[in-house]
């Protein structure tokens, strides 16, 4: 699936997305195609919808009951709200990294090892009697945890400043490192996607720009959605930017284009603080 | 006469200063007062004996071996019974239960059932247990009466500690595809696991304290150690009951103050090893 100008290749496409808690309708008729390795922005004022958005995209959810959910939500072609799809496998290819930093009270070592122990290593194996080949998940070894560790520490630039102490509580880290680390834990599952709701809100500006400098790294190997409050840091690290008001998808395009000449109205006025 | 701010300040600090002081002063009194009268009757005999009738005939020589083992085979017994229907029904309704109207009503329920009195759970255990099901005046009849009792304070408790932890925990295992349970498993259980054992341990104590409930169920005065959950059985409150109600009060009265200082060792024990464990937690997951 690739996009009028052919270099793309769509990951995400959303087709008249429609959310309601109760009878309040959050989400209206959500139309979006987010592309593979490109980071996605989404802002627009507070109680727009934008984080409602982005939790729809792993069925987070699912975990607030009388939410109605209409639409389709194609992740590489499959409808994820389709009712076969399992959300605890959807999960695996969606990470998510939330707004307050919220590692585990455990170790910083246990904090990435969590998720590859639970879900195993998954592996193909013969069977010998027929020949086909199947998957098949086992425990991964403590040598496989250690490289997982040190991989994913590594990836969120983390690595150095942690790898002395990785049996030390994660609350001993700062605000920064606590969401660098919720960063690796995410990346321990692999994912295709990660989603980020306003990482940044809670952090300093030093801590902001490391995690900032990570995005963009991030970008190589992911596809990268973000909701962010901050208008800045869509300009900074954004490849296409979505406007949302009250819940409406308002504008989308090239981050550039929407910042310098947007088309709507709405948006002009949201981006020059005249309104949000 | 107006105060001033200053002088009302210090009015009311001595006022709470009063009353804290006054709580650890009536429960050092207490205590003295059975270490007082206790502790000259404790003897390795009378803690390795069962009790004996005296030369009239009246339970009031002897030990308290068997009111002891009793006591510890009834916690023991409650611990079993009402610890994991208390605290797996507590997780149930605080994360699986979806209807919030639901839950609601059963925790209206389960609120309500503590403030039942002990003794009205003794009838109950009488009709169901000792005779409906045929289990006779027995420790298993009491056991499950006091688990009963004890059901509501348990699962309050636990619902209280599992609602202390952040939600934001909860999402963080959701979010890396991890089940319910192996949420509840890895995360909600060992991070709330200090304050359910505070609970499980405060409502053992409760059970192990009661009197009421094992009257109509199954304790007897001359019972012996039970040998099987259908015998009767011995208990340190009951036999501190019946020392305080004997007419021999001059050898009874001793007696009843060891027994009551057991109990308070007992517990004492208890609440020890309680806040060792939850310590033990605490320090383990910070949060």
């Amino acid at each position: 699936m690739k996009n009028i100008s052919g270099d793309q290749i769509s990951k995400i496409q959303v087709k008249d997305l429609n959310l309601w808690f109760d009878t309040k309708h959050v989400l209206k008729d959500v139309s979006i195609e987010i592309y593979e390795k490109e980071i996605t922005a989404i802002i627009g004022p507070s109680g727009c919808g934008k984080s409602t958005f982005l939790r729809c995209l792993n069925r987070m959810n699912d975990l607030i009951p009388s939410t109605k959910i209409e639409g389709e939500i194609l992740l590489d072609g499959k409808n994820i709200l389709e009712n076969d799809i399992d959300p605890v496998d959807l999960r695996k290819d969606v990470g998510m990294v939330f707004q307050k930093p919220n590692p585990f009270p455990k170790s910083i070592y246990e904090n990435i090892v969590f998720a590859p122990k639970i879900h195993g290593i998954e592996e193909i194996k013969k069977d010998p009697k027929t020949g086909k080949e199947k998957i098949v998940r086992r425990k991964p070894t403590k040598e496989e945890l250690d490289q997982i560790v040190e991989k994913c520490l590594k990836r969120a630039a983390l690595w150095n400043e942690v790898k002395d102490r990785l049996n030390k509580s994660a609350y001993d880290l700062s605000g920064g490192q606590q969401q660098r680390l919720c960063i690796a834990r995410t990346m321990s599952i692999e994912p295709e996607v990660i989603l980020f709701d306003e990482p940044c809100s809670a952090l300093d500006p030093i801590a902001t720009a490391k995690i900032e400098d990570l995005l963009v790294d991030l970008r190589k190997d992911y596809t990268v959605v973000i909701v962010t409050h901050n208008m800045q840091q869509a300009a900074r690290v954004a490849d296409r930017t979505a406007f949302f008001y009250m819940g409406d998808l308002v504008e989308y395009g090239p981050t550039k284009r929407l910042f310098e000449k947007p088309e709507k109205e709405l948006t002009e006025q949201y981006l020059t603080g005249r309104m949000g | 006469m107006m105060l001033s701010r200053k002088n009302k300040e210090r009015m009311f600090f001595w006022l709470f200063r009063g009353c804290a002081a006054a709580v650890v002063a009536f429960l050092t009194i207490i205590i003295m007062f059975v270490i007082v009268n206790g502790a000259g009757t404790i003897t390795w005999d009378f803690l390795t004996q069962n009790p004996m009738p005296n030369d009239t005939g009246a339970l009031v020589s002897g030990g308290i071996l068997s009111p002891i083992i009793g006591t510890l085979m009834l916690m023991g017994l409650v611990l079993a019974i009402a610890i994991p229907i208390g605290v797996f029904g507590a997780v149930f309704l605080v994360e699986y239960c979806g209807s919030y109207k639901w839950s609601r009503y059963m925790w209206m329920t389960v609120n309500n059932l503590a403030g039942v009195p002990s003794i009205v759970w003794a009838l109950l255990g009488v009709g169901v247990f000792v005779y409906y099901l045929a289990f006779g005046l027995s420790l298993i009849s009491a056991a499950i009466t006091l688990s009963l009792m004890i059901l509501p304070i348990v699962m309050v408790s636990t619902k209280e500690a599992l609602e202390a932890i952040p939600s934001s925990i909860y999402d963080a295992s959701i979010g890396l595809g991890a089940t319910k349970w192996q949420t509840i498993l890895h995360h909600i259980l060992p991070y709330s696991a200090s304050g359910i054992i505070t609970g499980i341990i405060l409502s053992l104590s409760r059970a192990g304290g009661e009197t009421a409930p094992l009257l109509l169920t199954g304790v007897a005065l001359n019972a012996t150690i039970p040998l099987s959950i259908f015998d009767q059985f011995q208990a340190l409150p009951y036999y501190i009951y019946m020392m305080t109600s004997a007419s021999d009060r001059a050898n009874a009265y001793p007696m009843a103050y060891g027994a009551a200082l057991v109990l308070i060792i007992l517990m004492m024990i208890m609440n020890l090893a309680a806040a060792t464990l939850r310590s033990r937690y605490r320090e383990k997951y910070k949060w």
